[in-house]
């Protein structure tokens, strides 16, 4: 077994692509349930729009790239009002049943044989539809540092990817220490007592939907930009669950939270799979076949996210005072 | 599908004399495993090219184009249940596919099959509103089997949530285990269905029910973790469960040994098998049990004070934690039933569970979460809905209708049609 390449692999996907989707997703789901409590199951969503939108813009309505980047967010948004307007009332499940019902309506609709023209059915978009971006490249060719290689059009999306987490984490880190963003801690604590200091609770939450539906818009963006391709079934239910785990992993209600569980997740996720699919190639564990390591790497993830809520539900650097899970 | 006599005198004419024929056939076959190939020509015998063929499933997509001969031939990566697409903007101007449309599910179990679509010219107004009357019954007979089924998860859910809270998004998994289950004992330990299925149900019944309860949920409630926690948990719970099915089981759909294939009875106009009718009537009987149970036993009627006010049925004197210890194992039979009246009558897959637990939230959410009645009359409703719907929406977004049902309902009576208000809060 090649432990180093086991390694570089694990090494650059932690800091790679990925990780950056990810984590901008689980910095929206930050906003949303860490600070304020809102149970957003439909992730994934938000990243459909985010995708979507690039590609339905540029490839079958023919505008610009940075048009279909604001179209992307204002979709978002009107996204954050149809999610919000039925739910944000209710209690904390209907907002799970219905965020993730419509996370898979919108799936189902973007790959239907009716929308083809526009979405591309089950194939989704596929094109340069980026180009324009790619463009503005300064890298003539793929960095390496150490171990860690991108090639390089990846060096790009990846520095872009991690300027656009910094902003992210920058605006999560003012927001919540801004009296704004102790409302919403207020609201996650007790939804009553600040109702009682004469504010619209359901306006604020509304406010968190939108803001943390944009950082997921965001990661929808690269998730397209990166592979220059959206596909409808890339965007399953599951996507949002791993950035529920990534959340928890960091820490819920922690600045750095989704950048560090980002970070490990996937250097995990890269190494069990890598170290399963060495071993067995070497023919180590004859019970297993090289098909199966896909699954089993997210049958880890999915006993990780028990576990975590079960034995250590502030993550890794949380404080468990800040996030008790025990909402109703 | 049955087929309909068309009796109008001069509409018939009309249509008889257009009707092209796509035959999309198993004959001069050059594939070996699983897909179709054929020719598409009208009726003069000259060959349409450039029309596109999809065929589809959850996983997989393949497309392919008629030739200048107009011949096809498309290979299905693996075996199961695919949806065959003409796409209708590739056919030549003014020419349409004919009733039942351009979608038609196939499923392969090995090697190539056949299907025949029927083209014709244009679309007239007279078809379409005769396609939707006689369509109807058929329709609403389908919604009513599939509602039945959706209706013994249902249940399950809204007694697990009704006594503990928990909004279990695992139990979609629960159907898909018990389906697991079942094709276990027959196709690979080879026991025959009669056997297997009765077997199969006591067995999801305890170990992923009372053992999953006993495990998982009850340490989790005496530590006090907070119902939001809980559903993050039986959401790690649902990966887990089902990426364990995809390692262990592969990612094609699996069909059991007997009843998989069954010539339909038609029956004043509506096609039924028999088997789906059987299990329709298992699945009344076992509802009208339960359903009974709840009502007249003792820890039936204990488990209904437990869902009106755990902590005073506690001071009463009721063992809360033997009744939800009833309510999973009762919960996880009923699954495990649905999931393989499901197997039956289509396919057992790893997501079956995944995709049906939306449809039975959009089932308990519309008849109110956590009601009993409400959970058969949301079911019945959700399911003749989503098949009633394919006369105005494509057929492959028929589940978005239920999901779409279920908002537009929190948006107006949040707590369903049987739910009290209080419980919304």
């Amino acid at each position: 077994m090649d432990i180093v390449f086991v390694l570089e692999q694990a090494l650059t996907q932690s800091i790679g692509i990925q990780a950056i989707i990810y984590c901008l997703a689980a910095a929206g789901l930050n906003i949303q349930f860490g600070y304020t409590g809102l149970l957003n199951f439909g992730q994934v969503a938000f990243m459909i729009v985010g995708g979507y939108s690039i590609a339905a813009t540029v490839l079958s309505f023919g505008g610009s790239f940075w048009t279909a980047l604001v179209v992307g967010i204002i979709s978002s948004l009107i996204l954050s009002l149809i999610l919000g307007l039925p739910t944000l009332r209710l209690r904390a499940d209907y907002l799970a049943i219905v965020t993730i019902a419509t996370s898979e309506i919108l799936r189902l609709v973007v790959r239907s044989v009716a929308l083809r023209e526009w979405f591309g059915g089950v194939n989704g978009l596929n094109g340069k539809f980026a180009a324009q971006f790619y463009a503005l490249n300064p890298y003539q060719s793929g960095i390496g540092i150490g171990p860690i290689n991108f090639s390089q059009n990846d060096s790009w999306v990846v520095t872009v990817g991690w300027i656009l987490v910094a902003i992210v984490i920058l605006i999560t880190f003012l927001l919540t220490r801004s009296p704004w963003g102790r409302i919403l801690k207020g609201i996650r604590e007790d939804e009553e007592a600040i109702r009682s200091l004469g504010k619209s609770v359901y306006w604020y939450k509304m406010q968190a939907l939108m803001l943390g539906g944009v950082m997921g818009t965001l990661a929808g963006f690269i998730f397209a930009i990166a592979s220059q391709s959206v596909q409808p079934d890339s965007y399953v239910p599951d996507v949002t669950f791993f950035a529920y785990t990534i959340l928890l992993l960091g820490g819920a209600a922690r600045v750095f939270g989704p950048v560090v569980g980002s970070i490990i997740f996937w250097f995990l996720l890269v190494f069990i799979g890598q170290t399963l699919d060495q071993t067995i190639s070497a023919g180590y564990i004859p019970f297993l076949t090289s098909t199966q390591v896909g699954p089993i790497r997210f049958i880890f993830v999915g006993i990780g996210l028990m576990c975590l809520i079960i034995f250590r539900p502030q993550g890794i650097f949380g404080d468990r005072k800040e996030l008790a899970l025990d909402g109703r | 599908m049955f087929k309909r006599s068309v009796s109008r005198g001069l509409f018939t004419s009309f249509l008889l004399s257009i009707f092209l024929t796509v035959f999309i056939g198993a004959q001069a076959s050059a594939l070996e495993g699983p897909g179709i190939t054929g020719k598409i020509s009208d009726p003069s015998g000259k060959p349409l090219s450039g029309v596109s063929i999809t065929l589809a499933n959850d996983e997989n997509s393949v497309t392919g184009v008629t030739d200048q001969n107009g011949q096809f031939e498309i290979a299905a990566p693996t075996a199961g249940k695919y949806l065959v697409t003409i796409d209708v903007s590739s056919l030549p101007e003014g020419i349409s596919i004919a009733d039942p449309g351009p979608q038609r599910e196939i499923v392969f179990i090995q090697g190539p099959k056949g299907l025949i679509f029927k083209t014709q010219v244009g679309t007239s107004a007279d078809q379409i509103i005769e396609k939707r009357d006689s369509k109807v019954p058929q329709l609403i007979v389908d919604g009513l089997l599939f509602g039945l089924t959706i209706a013994l998860g249902a249940m399950g859910l809204n007694l697990i949530f009704g006594t503990t809270g928990l909004t279990n998004f695992s139990h979609g998994e629960l159907l898909t285990f018990g389906a697991f289950t079942a094709w276990t004992l027959n196709y690979l330990v080879g026991l025959n269905m009669l056997l297997a299925v009765p077997l199969s149900l006591i067995m999801s019944a305890f170990l992923w029910g009372w053992v999953q309860n006993r495990y998982l949920w009850k340490p989790l409630r005496r530590r006090g973790t907070g119902l939001m926690g809980m559903m993050i948990v039986s959401i790690g719970l649902a990966l887990t469960l089902r990426y364990t099915a995809l390692a262990t089981f592969g990612g094609s759909p699996r069909n059991y040994n007997q009843y998989a294939a069954q010539p339909g009875l038609n029956i004043f106009g509506v096609a039924v098998t028999p088997k789906a009718i059987i299990l329709a009537v298992i699945e009344i009987v076992v509802l009208a049990i339960v359903l009974y149970w709840l009502k007249n036993s003792k820890i039936g009627k204990a488990t209904r004070a437990v869902r009106d006010n755990p902590a005073l049925a506690s001071a009463t004197g009721i063992d809360v934690e033997r009744v939800i210890s009833y309510v999973w194992t009762l919960g996880a039979f009923l699954a495990a039933l649905a999931g393989i009246t499901i197997g039956i009558n289509q396919d057992v897959s790893w997501r079956m569970g995944q995709i049906l637990l939306l449809i039975m939230f959009a089932s308990v959410t519309l008849g109110g979460l956590g009601t009993i009645y409400g959970a058969l009359i949301g079911s019945l409703t959700i399911g003749v809905l989503i098949q009633v719907s394919t006369l105005v929406i494509p057929t492959e977004l028929k589940t978005v209708s239920a999901l779409f049902v279920m908002i537009l309902m929190l948006l107006f009576r949040p707590q369903g049609i049987l739910g009290k208000r209080e419980r919304v809060g």
